[in-house]
């Protein structure tokens, strides 16, 4: 295994830079600095409740066909470790 | 003046292997990140020399041992890819990070991308396991079982900004803005008020106001000082407090939001004092108030809803903006967080093409409407994590935008473009560039450096201690002419 050069390289786009940047001193550091709104009008309301409903009832049919099956024994056998 | 923005998530997701009874975690990451085969990366290591993960933002560094896998480890366990990403094993969790961009539209395109990569990931991983067996990936936070792993936002910000004015300004805004970003979760964790639904992922895990700690005792406010950046002048204040979310609108504003707030904190325009009487406290009861019409008291005597404390917010960023010139994005952020904002003060639900937790909410109560079946239901457990399923046929969300039932933020392009080519405004096009360009030649890679090895020379470590350089319209013109790292090295160093 090679060990990485304990001297980084100056370099021509970030310049020289230090190994330890906790204890280095830098220089320069000049600080540089929809609204679309729901639903039709009033008198559409029953359409649009009807509507609604039958977008509801095929997207639950569509979960049926792809929800695991199982579900029970799924969801007590997804157990993660604490993360971050 | 803030800085110009600078920013970046890193995501762990949940994995599991279905049909395994032996599951385990960490091989199974390491799996998954090693059938993702991308041209060389193979080969490169990440560069853990260049990491100070104990330093405390307060000021002191923090006793504790750093960890540094061996060669051959740290090789299998990260990942650099060609769009400037890291996509490597934490812990016991894939993680994917973005590269670090500019704008929060670039977050969403990147993000979007990491969802592809795992997915990828996980189907070449699949086909190496036993038959019968699947492993699965869920962008989510919690396992319901008091196991939590994060989504951690990362935003670059002057170090001269004092850290108090984050800790004061920045807590009542995390504590809030759960109702426009929440992932919804069925059920609480972690001692929480028992529930059958609430707003966040993650909100029961908050146990503290300030502090370092990511994995036990969470803050609402993370202090880690790693800047991957020039100390002197810079911050990177790490975010760790949000959900990872579905709906590309709760990103825009989780992220794009907290961008626009922290440059307010940074500009001195924050000008009352919005602290709330116990945040952790406040966090959990928040999540648990679908209506959000309850109100809380302010250190300073009102009492608001949480939807007022962010509309207080969004009044500062209005004023701090009428007189400046403002860039498309940002006004856009501006606009959308206003709308959801009244619209959430009407009527949360309101928000079921945007907001993660109202989205999974009308599914779950139509599921639960349509099959008689109540909250402690294991199919409505199954719907609540089968929502954040990263496959497309499978996953909930997916199945949802596929039928034009959310709002996008991104086309598709975008997120393909992603995909292939990192972003050209941060060091990130530098990163990727030379990944895409010298794969063979590079020996390590970190953040903020870039190491190079030609021929018997030793290794050659190039340092980007500032994000906003190595940018197309600043190197591209090198790469093109330098055929071979050696050169390239050679020309960056004359």
């Amino acid at each position: 295994m090679r060990a990485i050069n304990a001297d980084p390289a100056m370099n021509r786009i970030w310049g020289a830079a230090a190994e330890d940047k906790t204890q280095k001193q830098r220089q320069g550091g000049g600080d540089s600095g929809d609204s679309d709104s729901e639903g039709g009008g009033q008198s559409k309301i029953a359409a649009k409740g009807e509507e609604l409903k039958e977008d509801m009832d095929n997207l639950i049919d569509q979960i049926d066909d792809v929800l695991e099956e199982n579900a029970e024994e799924f969801v007590k056998n997804y157990v993660q470790r604490g993360g971050e | 003046m803030p800085l110009p923005s600078v920013m970046g998530t890193e995501i762990e997701y949940g994995i599991t292997v279905q049909g395994d009874p032996d599951f385990d975690p960490i091989s199974s990451c390491v799996l998954l990140v090693n059938a993702y085969q991308e041209v060389d990366v193979a080969k490169i290591l990440w560069d853990y020399d260049q990491e100070s993960p104990l330093a405390d933002a307060r000021g002191f560094q923090v006793e504790g041992e750093k960890y540094t896998p061996n060669q051959q480890e740290n090789i299998a366990r990260n990942k650099t890819l060609m769009n400037g990403s890291p996509f490597y094993v934490d812990h016991a969790h894939p993680e994917y990070s973005t590269p670090e961009v500019t704008n929060v539209r670039d977050v969403i395109a990147y993000e979007r991308a990491g969802e592809r990569t795992m997915e990828a990931a996980r189907r070449a991983a699949t086909l190496l396991l036993p038959p019968g067996q699947t492993l699965l990936i869920h962008k989510n936070n919690s396992d319901r079982k008091g196991n939590s792993y994060g989504n951690h936002e990362n935003f670059l910000i002057a170090r001269r900004t004092p850290f108090k004015d984050i800790v004061t300004h920045l807590t009542p805004f995390l504590v809030t803005r759960q109702i426009f970003c929440g992932s919804g979760k069925v059920g609480s964790e972690n001692r929480a008020t028992p529930c059958d639904y609430q707003i966040s992922q993650r909100a029961d895990f908050f146990e503290t106001e300030v502090a370092l700690d990511t994995m036990v005792k969470r803050p609402i406010i993370n202090t880690r000082d790693e800047p991957h950046a020039d100390r002197e002048k810079y911050r990177r204040l790490h975010v760790i407090v949000g959900d990872s979310n579905q709906c590309e609108v709760s990103t825009y504003l989780r992220v794009g939001v907290t961008a626009i707030v922290l440059a307010l904190i940074e500009d001195g325009a924050i000008d009352r004092d919005m602290s709330l009487v116990d945040p952790v406290r406040r966090i959990r009861e928040i999540s648990q108030d679908l209506t959000c019409k309850r109100t809380y008291a302010l250190d300073r005597g009102a009492r608001r809803t949480a939807v007022q404390v962010q509309q207080e917010y969004l009044e500062m960023a209005l004023a701090y903006f009428s007189s400046r010139a403002v860039d498309p994005v940002t006004k856009d952020v501006l606009t959308r967080w206003e709308s959801v904002l009244a619209r959430l003060a009407e009527d949360p639900m309101q928000l079921d093409r945007e907001v993660d937790w109202v989205v999974k909410q009308r599914l779950i109560r139509g599921f639960m409407e349509r099959k008689r079946v109540d909250w402690q239901h294991p199919q409505v457990s199954m719907l609540d994590l089968q929502y954040h399923d990263v496959r497309p046929d499978k996953g909930l969300y997916h199945l949802i935008e596929r039928r034009g039932e959310v709002d996008r933020i991104v086309t598709p392009e975008e997120v393909e473009r992603a995909l292939k080519v990192p972003p050209d405004d941060t060091r990130a096009y530098f990163r990727g560039e030379c990944i895409r360009r010298y794969p063979e030649s590079i020996f390590g890679v970190n953040w903020d450096s870039i190491s190079f090895e030609a021929g018997d020379e030793p290794v050659k470590r190039i340092l980007m201690n500032e994000p906003l350089k190595g940018t197309r319209r600043h190197v591209e013109q090198l790469l093109d002419d330098c055929e071979t790292a050696a050169e390239l090295v050679e020309a960056l160093t004359a």
